[in-house]
């Protein structure tokens, strides 16, 4: 076992957690992700896999699948995320690997994103001021692409629907902080 | 100061009194209040100068239309030019300055240019400023700008935060009168997501403003509980001082909320203004309309306004600005106002009508057939003077005059994609025609509909037909019963005999200047606006512009559609500038990315610049060194000579898997892929389609359908949309697929002769790290520090001994800190990317600065690297003649010929003895640092023929700074040519 110590994206050892007027923003590091991209003549052998790992069709665009422990959601033509708790998937990559074999190509994203819930009964009145997108009509297991304060973010709905997962660059998870804090004072 | 033009009602809150200053004045007023209707209370009729001749100007409208009562709103770094005294919202300290005078706005010195106005007419600038030409920039302009002119800023930073929003719905209605009532409730009540914005703090338009009752109530009761109802609708967003101010493609509405406005100082985290990108199915543009005045001699003096405006300040805020009014109308309006002042216990002097057949009224004097021929009071009006039908001039004393001239429907929104408006003979106005923006519909005033009844029964049936396109069945709320009186209106613009007539107040154009205007031939009516400057600033003509137009049309004997109107642009109302950028500010402009070790960069003290959007550590200064240079020298002579450590994480990382992978980057490489062995690593070039090289980078072969490209930091996201392109629509049958891994690896350069030694101290036992084992350009994925799994590669940017290594990112805090630790033993050093420059040029390795989107593979020193054996993109468009003459630039290094010199990047390159003219130009200098291993500054450039001239000496001259002297044309190479360190 290594030695060497995590920093969650905010830099702090501990995920930072923020509450506003009901509202709580919190860091979510605990979460393995990888791109899962059908290769050429395998997809439907590559939704085949991911049905079978996560008891459901692979999610259409502009959806997720909030299977535990894997979930997933579209992003692009024959393309998901897929994420598992990180404690018991850190290696997430190598087991999606074994498990679909050539039928996809796998890319550890782990660390490519800083993952934020938003959770309280009045997040879509702060997502009104980040995200073009029609909050009003977002359903539990819709998964959107988006632009907040010009960083590419992917907004997904979870169940209960009061909370909100966003998935924003991880080098920039400071500004992104900053974008949705400014955003929360700002609506509640 | 007593409120002693106040009346009895209004809709003002008596129990708020709130205190306000006005040019160092405090004065008293109540919630509800307008600025305007507070001063007008105060009997404060001058409220400004105007632009030109500063001349004094009072309050003219009860709108955003307004063109004359502009302040300076709130004081220090809140102070806001240019605010409408009509739509600021009285709050309890409120303070406010008048502008564009001095020393008072009772005297103001510049009012001299009012008696100079003959020299002022149409184009005067043009004119009189012509000669000398160098006087215009430092003479004519300066003193132009100080004597005309509106507010001014306070020039501090403005200290409250703005934002952004996204709306969406099915149905935005635009106004909040009877139309756009009566649209709300039918579009709210059948289901629709609405919303329903109006740009006054009290929803209800004219319905505040008018004393007709409706549905058995007063109009204000009757909106004020229509709007508790939709408010009340989870459907339906109702949204007070909001103003829709743009109409864009597909839908799209630009809407302005003034959240905070109304207070002295926004709450702790709330944004003054909300910029509101509302995305709708359909429109319906319910903007009502605007009363235009007649122009007549001296009409512009305070206490003339819009009738319309004297009828809503009464009735709304129970004020009239003087106890004596007359009106001068063309339409019956005109005596709407006058029958609800004379409720109100206002003295109705007369009521002039131009109109030989006007109403007779028993309650107050009507004189059918005159018309206003003069004016008089300085800086107030005292006294007019009517020409009376049968001939003859009577005087009547009045502090207050009321104009009609009829109303223009408030088309504007209709227009903003370059729709134009018809014009209607029975209203003699324009109204929405032609194309108007996608999904939008108009009803009420805005579409000519004058009648309050019109206006429910318009917007009624505009919602329904909205309803119906969105496939909703419409249910339609009884309408209340509501007055229907026809517009009665016989046109008239201007009194002929006038001379100082003003025709738009904001900009001081007269009759007499349209005129002109068309006299010296700018007779288009973009020219006559552009020559006149009429219907421009603030106020964008709202009141002016259909005056200017028939004045127009009538000199050129034309009708008022055929001379048309000018465009009309959004936004529809002043917008600040600061909710544009919304929370884009300062150092939040843009988005930041940080490093993995920029945390303990920051630790060290390190200087950070901008990279892209990155920060990255520039150098690390130690105690005691002053100059960055000091820094840079050691962290390049600590590398060389032992280790150093660079954050090397924001180079762009591209993973690229699929069974035709490395088919794909021979594509879009212009050397080969193909047969890289797995477990290597080999520098590409990548070309444009034009030959030109767009980026370098390294391909490291993973598995035999696995690789990681690397690219520039700068060009990291263009690169991967580059191969995202080709994939996509060149190669699509390739089985290739991309993903960015830039953010997901911390990633850091170890480079220097003990740079082996120190990265066995972490990469774990097993992993045999000697050069025969892994060589120059191998790559692994291999474990550290007890099993953390990691990628490493033998790659040198510096041309050291060198690696990089890579780790998931939550990782690169604790590696950096790690290789900081273990490498003390070898006296290690951080470097930033002064010293990470200056080693590359040592080395001759080209970076942004060489690869400047003009130079090719050849121009680089690289053009073998262009295979001819496969087919990549650039390489047939590489060969052009053109490219490849053989006095093409060529990458050479320079060294000055006295090593006292530098070599500075941008100065160009003449043979000796030739004169230093472009056409003698041989090469430019693009890196240029000084090398603290040679001892003297070094540099890369781009020369003709440069191969050919090794050892050339030749001119170094850049006539902006001053730099003349020799360098000699040396190997780009400066340090280890053959290359041994960095295969040791």
């Amino acid at each position: 076992m290594h030695d060497l110590a995590p920093i969650c994206a905010l830099g702090g050892a501990d995920p930072a957690i923020d509450t506003l007027a009901g509202v709580t923003l919190a860091e979510f590091p605990d979460l393995a992700l990888a791109s899962v991209s059908a290769r050429q003549g395998s997809e439907e052998a590559c939704r085949a896999q991911l049905k079978d790992l996560l008891n459901s069709a692979a999610p259409k665009p502009g959806r997720a699948v909030l299977n535990d422990p894997e979930a997933a959601f579209w992003i692009g033509p024959d393309q998901w995320m897929v994420s598992a708790p990180y404690a018991s998937h850190a290696d997430l990559t190598g087991q999606l690997k074994s498990r679909f074999q050539d039928t996809a190509s796998i890319t550890e994203q782990t660390d490519g994103w800083v993952c934020f819930d938003l959770r309280g009964d009045r997040v879509d009145e702060v997502i009104r001021l980040c995200a073009n997108i029609d909050i009003d009509q977002m359903q539990t297991g819709d998964a959107v692409r988006s632009v907040v304060h010009y960083m590419g973010v992917y907004i997904l709905r979870l169940d209960p629907a009061n909370a909100l997962r966003i998935f924003g660059p991880r080098s920039s998870a400071k500004s992104l902080h900053h974008a949705l804090m400014t955003a929360m004072g700002a609506a509640l | 100061m007593s409120q002693k033009n106040r009346l009895d009602g209004g809709l003002i809150d008596r129990s708020e009194a709130f205190s306000f200053r006005f040019d160092n004045q405090y004065y008293k007023g109540h919630k509800g209040d307008t600025l305007a209707s507070a001063l007008l209370a105060n009997d404060v009729r001058l409220m400004g100068r105007s632009f030109k001749y500063h001349r004094p100007r009072g309050v003219m409208t009860a709108g955003s239309e307004e063109p004359n009562a502009m302040v300076e709103l709130r004081d220090g770094a809140r102070k806001e030019p240019n605010t409408r005294a009509t739509t600021a919202e009285l709050f309890d300290g409120l303070r406010a300055e008048s502008q564009n005078r001095w020393p008072s706005l009772a005297f103001d010195a510049m009012e001299v240019n009012d008696l100079l106005s003959s020299f002022f007419a149409a184009g005067f600038y043009y004119k009189t400023f012509m000669w000398p030409a160098a006087f215009w920039e430092k003479i004519y302009e300066p003193i132009i700008r100080r004597a005309a002119g509106l507010g001014s800023l306070s020039t501090q930073d403005d200290p409250d935060g703005y934002d952004k929003g996204f709306l969406h719905c099915d149905l935005l209605i635009i106004g909040g009168g009877p139309a756009g009532l009566a649209a709300a409730l039918t579009a709210g009540e059948s289901g629709a997501r609405v919303i329903f914005a109006d740009e006054d703090f009290l929803i209800g338009g004219r319905l505040n403003l008018e004393s007709d009752a409706i549905g058995g109530m007063s109009g204000a009761a009757w909106a004020a509980e229509m709007v508790a109802r939709l408010e009340a609708m989870p459907n339906v967003r109702v949204m007070p001082r909001t103003t829709v101010m743009g109409a864009f493609d597909h839908g799209v509405y630009g809407a302005v909320e003034r959240v905070s406005d109304h207070l002295k100082v926004p709450q702790d985290g709330k944004p003054r203004q909300i910029l509101w990108r509302i995305t709708s199915k359909r429109a319906i543009l319910c903007a009502g309309a605007t009363e235009r005045p007649i122009v007549f001699e001296n009409n512009d003096r305070p206490g003339i306004m819009q009738a319309s405006a004297i009828r809503a300040y009464a009735n709304r805020w129970a004020v009239t600005p003087a106890q004596q009014v007359a009106i001068f109308t063309n339409n019956d309006d005109g005596h709407r106002t006058a029958s609800d002042l004379m409720a109100k216990g206002v003295e109705v002097v007369s009521v002039i009508d131009t109109r030989a057949d006007a109403p007779a009224s028993s309650d107050y004097d009507v004189i059918a057939g005159g018309v206003i021929d003069q004016t008089w009071g300085r800086l107030g009006l005292t006294q007019i003077e009517v020409k009376m039908p049968k001939g003859g001039i009577r005087r009547i004393k009045c502090g207050a005059l009321g104009v009609s001239g009829g109303w223009n429907p408030n088309v504007h929104l209709t227009c903003h994609q370059r729709g134009r408006p018809v014009w209607n003979d029975t209203i003699a106005a324009f109204v929405p025609g032609g194309t108007m923006p996608m999904g939008m519909t108009v009803a009420g005033a805005a579409n000519g509909v004058f009648s309050t009844h019109g206006a429910l029964t318009s917007g009624a049936d505009a919602a329904k037909g909205v309803l119906s396109d969105l496939g909703l069945t419409a249910k339609t709320p009884p309408l209340p019963e509501a007055e229907d009186a026809p517009a009665r209106i016989t046109p008239f613009w201007h009194v002929k005999t006038a001379k100082r007539a003003w025709v738009d107040q904001q900009n001081d154009v007269t009759a007499k200047d349209i005129k002109l205007a068309h006299q010296e031939n700018f007779r288009s009516v973009e020219h006559l606006k552009r020559y006149t400057t009429l219907g421009m600033a603030t106020d964008q003509g709202k009141t002016s512009n259909i005056a200017g137009l028939a004045i127009m049309a009538e000199v050129a004997g034309k009708s008022i559609p055929e001379v048309g109107t000018t465009m009309f642009r959004p936004p529809y109302t002043p917008t600040a500038m600061g909710v544009f950028a919304g929370r884009a500010w300062g150092t939040e402009t843009r988005p930041t990315r940080l490093t993995p070790s920029h945390r303990w960069a920051e630790e060290q003290g390190a200087v950070f610049t901008e990279a892209g959007l990155w920060l990255r550590a520039q150098w690390f200064p130690k105690p005691g060194e002053t100059h960055w240079r000091e820094s840079c020298d050691r962290e390049v002579l600590q590398t060389r000579k032992s280790v150093g450590i660079c954050d090397v994480t924001s180079l762009g990382k591209i993973d690229v898997q699929g069974a035709d992978a490395a088919a794909f980057l021979n594509m879009v490489y212009c050397n080969g892929f193909a047969k890289l062995p797995v477990g290597k690593v080999r520098y590409g070039l990548m070309l444009r389609e034009d030959g030109i090289v767009m980026d370098d980078g390294t391909a490291a072969r993973l598995a035999e359908d696995h690789f990681v490209v690397t690219t520039t930091t700068g060009n990291a996201v263009g690169v991967y949309r580059h191969m995202e392109f080709v994939r996509q629509c060149l190669c699509p049958d390739m089985d290739v697929q991309l993903i960015s891994t830039t953010e997901a690896w911390a990633q850091f350069a170890v480079a220097g002769p003990n740079s082996r030694a120190l990265l066995r101290k972490i990469v774990d036992d097993g992993f045999d790290l000697s050069n025969a084992a892994f060589p120059f350009m191998a790559c692994a994925e291999v474990t550290i520090c007890g099993g953390l799994r990691a990628r490493l590669f033998r790659i040198s940017f510096s041309g050291e001994l060198a690696y990089e290594i890579a780790v998931p990112t939550r990782y690169g805090d604790a590696l950096i800190r790690r290789l900081m630790d273990a490498g003390k033993e070898f006296d290690v050093a951080p470097y930033g990317l002064e010293a990470l420059n200056v080693m590359r040029i040592e080395k001759g390795h080209a970076t942004a600065n060489e690869l400047n989107g003009t130079t090719t593979a050849l121009n680089l020193g690289m053009g073998r690297m262009v295979s001819k054996k496969k087919d990549s993109i650039g390489s047939v468009l590489s060969e052009r003649p053109g490219l490849n003459e053989d006095d093409a630039l060529k990458l050479v290094g320079l060294k000055p010929v006295d090593p006292e010199n530098p070599v500075p990047a941008g100065a160009h390159l003449m043979t000796k003895g030739t004169k230093v003219t472009a056409a003698n130009d041989q090469g430019y200098v693009t890196s240029a640092c000084y090398s603290p291993n040679l001892g003297h500054h070094i540099a890369l450039g781009f020369l003709k023929a440069g191969d050919a001239r090794l050892g050339e000496v030749i001119r170094l001259v850049s006539p902006l700074t001053g730099v003349n002297h020799d360098v000699e044309v040396v190997s780009a190479h400066f340090l280890d040519p053959e290359g041994e360190r960095l295969r040791a």
